[in-house]
């Protein structure tokens, strides 16, 4: 963990209700796919914890959505502005279990986190599956990143309006996979969970008080004892989770 | 004795500043950041008999000026706390540190108090008679003051450290509560707990906590901490560490003004993770503007 000053390089819409925005500074702390950073905002008491969507040493990028007032603060950021940034916060994705031939499954917010995933298997010389799954075609974003990294790309769009009609459970039938990264919502968490074949690592969500590990407010019961979603995860292995209901 | 430093219940602090419980876990996630040798000492996480998971999730929910939580005091229980935690937190602090207990019976709090006490780093137990997360737990203790004065009795009956009471604002008659526990031979008080608090989502129509209601801390409560530290000391005429809301130099100043001997830094360690580092640093420069040679010369300066 390191708290840092970045500065915003760039902050733009990729839909209606997603934003895309380029932090310049030390990003050292940062050291796996799906680790999250935790910013403070002017006005706001707690910090926002948003997953890291691609990082190299001098710069931070993240993909986050407007749901209330504080992500609603962040979409007015200008670029040259300056913000207190935590980083390096929670596990990220063990690569050592991918196999030959992962595939990732991103839903809506979820999908950033599988971007850095994805060059670094690329990277590795892996075969990389990619499915990606919005509500609608206006929700959709980064299909041609993944695809100019190399990995093969389905879109799943709930009404049909951008790639296949379906979840992003949809195109697993029959698909050849080694080893799964997700993260989404928890519903599609859940499906995934049903629908995969292999194991693989889940990333969840929850409030946070503090995003690193001392305060307790985000703790979640796995078959492995209790875990803080912030510290301990947030990637889970699919063999310890333990669903609530 | 240096200028920032105060004598809380016989052990000398090199500054008063302390990181309150259940904002400061066992030290180790801030040893990250900063060499947390530098605190006057900190008060680790909550501590019951057994082992709890808490509250379910979500246990925390933002405020104007501050925050909800119902974490609802998720520790490992009293043995791991000793046998895997204590450990870990002498490698990154070396001064006496304060045990936090909570506990659903007077015999709980004897049971736990008795065995932190034997811990040769535990410096102070502090008693937490007041968290308002737990249905039917330590709510009813704080409350009343026959209650709050025999859980001390049973505390003090069984551990020779100081023994400091730690005590909810969510009361009609904080003063009557601290001297009960006072002539029940606590040797400090500190307040304030968090105060009860709730928010509601309007989209879901649900409360935002899954427990409904729960502690409201950060800056928003901090005159109704100095308040109540203010009309405490004037009661009693033991040490009083004042928490609430504090969240800088000035926050603390203002805390040994109005009777704190020591002052607990809680949700703001959330926010900023080195804020105690941060105010433990300015305090010399604004005792220097308002003229304050030594903290312990004006403890309790409002009268």
């Amino acid at each position: 963990m390191k708290q840092s000053i970045f500065t915003i390089v760039s902050n733009e819409a990729l839909t209606p209700t997603t934003y895309k925005m380029v932090l310049a500074g030390d990003a050292s702390a940062v050291t796996a796919a799906g680790q999250f950073i935790n910013i403070k905002l002017d006005g706001f008491f707690l910090r926002r914890p948003i997953s890291v969507c691609d990082y190299d040493e001098g710069s931070i990028t993240i993909i986050y959505k407007v749901l209330g007032r504080g992500t609603e603060y962040m979409t007015g950021l200008a670029a040259g502005a300056t913000l207190d940034v935590l980083t390096g916060l929670g596990n990220g994705y063990d690569l050592s279990y991918a196999g030959d031939a992962p595939v990732l499954l991103g839903g809506g917010v979820g999908v950033p986190p599988m971007y850095n995933l994805a060059r670094k298997l690329r990277a590795l010389g892996k075969r990389v599956q990619v499915v990606l799954g919005f509500n609608n075609a206006d929700e959709v974003f980064y299909v041609d990143e993944f695809k100019a990294l190399g990995c093969e790309v389905t879109v799943a769009t709930v009404d049909g309006g951008y790639g296949i009609k379906g979840f992003v459970t949809t195109p697993l039938e029959g698909m050849e996979y080694s080893y799964f990264y997700t993260c989404g919502p928890e519903p599609m968490l859940k499906a995934v969970y049903k629908a995969t074949k292999t194991a693989g690592q889940m990333s969840f969500e929850e409030r946070m008080g503090c995003g690193f590990g001392a305060c307790m407010g985000c703790s979640c019961k796995t078959l492995t004892g209790y875990k803080r979603i912030c510290k301990d995860g947030p990637v889970m292995h699919k063999e310890e989770i333990a669903w609530e209901d | 004795m240096g200028r920032l430093s105060v004598n809380l219940c016989g052990i000398t602090l090199d500054n008063p500043v302390i990181p309150a419980s259940g904002t400061f876990g066992y030290g180790y996630e801030y040893a990250e950041l900063y060499d947390i040798n530098c605190l006057g000492t900190f008060s680790f996480k909550g501590t019951t008999k057994d082992s709890r998971f808490g509250n379910p999730t979500p246990r925390i929910a933002e405020c104007p000026g501050g925050m909800i939580n119902a974490v609802g005091l998720q520790n490992p229980g009293v043995e791991k706390v000793i046998a895997e935690e204590l450990p870990k937190l002498k490698k990154c602090f070396h001064k006496p540190v304060m045990a936090n207990v909570s506990g659903f019976s007077v015999e709980d709090y004897a049971y736990t108090c008795e065995k932190l006490d034997k811990e040769e780093q535990v410096g102070w137990l502090e008693v937490n008679v007041s968290c308002p997360n737990v249905h039917g737990g330590g709510m009813s203790f704080g409350t009343q003051p026959e209650a709050a004065a025999e859980v001390t009795r049973a505390v003090k009956a069984v551990t020779t450290k100081p023994v400091i009471i730690k005590l909810s604002p969510n009361v009609t008659d904080i003063v009557s509560i601290a001297k009960a526990c006072e002539e029940a031979g606590a040797d400090g008080i500190s307040l304030i707990n968090t105060m009860l608090g709730m928010r509601i989502d309007l989209r879901s129509r649900k409360p935002v906590i899954a427990n409904r209601m729960g502690g409201f801390s950060g800056p928003a409560i901090f005159p109704v901490a100095v308040r109540m530290v203010y009309q405490v000391a004037q009661a009693v005429k033991i040490p009083v560490v004042g928490v609430g809301g504090v969240s800088s130099a000035e926050d603390v100043i203002e805390m040994i003004l109005a009777g704190a001997t020591a002052v607990e830094v809680g949700a703001a360690n959330l926010v900023n993770p080195t804020i105690c580092r941060d105010i433990i640093a300015r305090l010399p420069e604004v005792m220097d503007k308002y003229g304050i040679n030594t903290l312990e010369e004006i403890i309790g300066g409002v009268k």
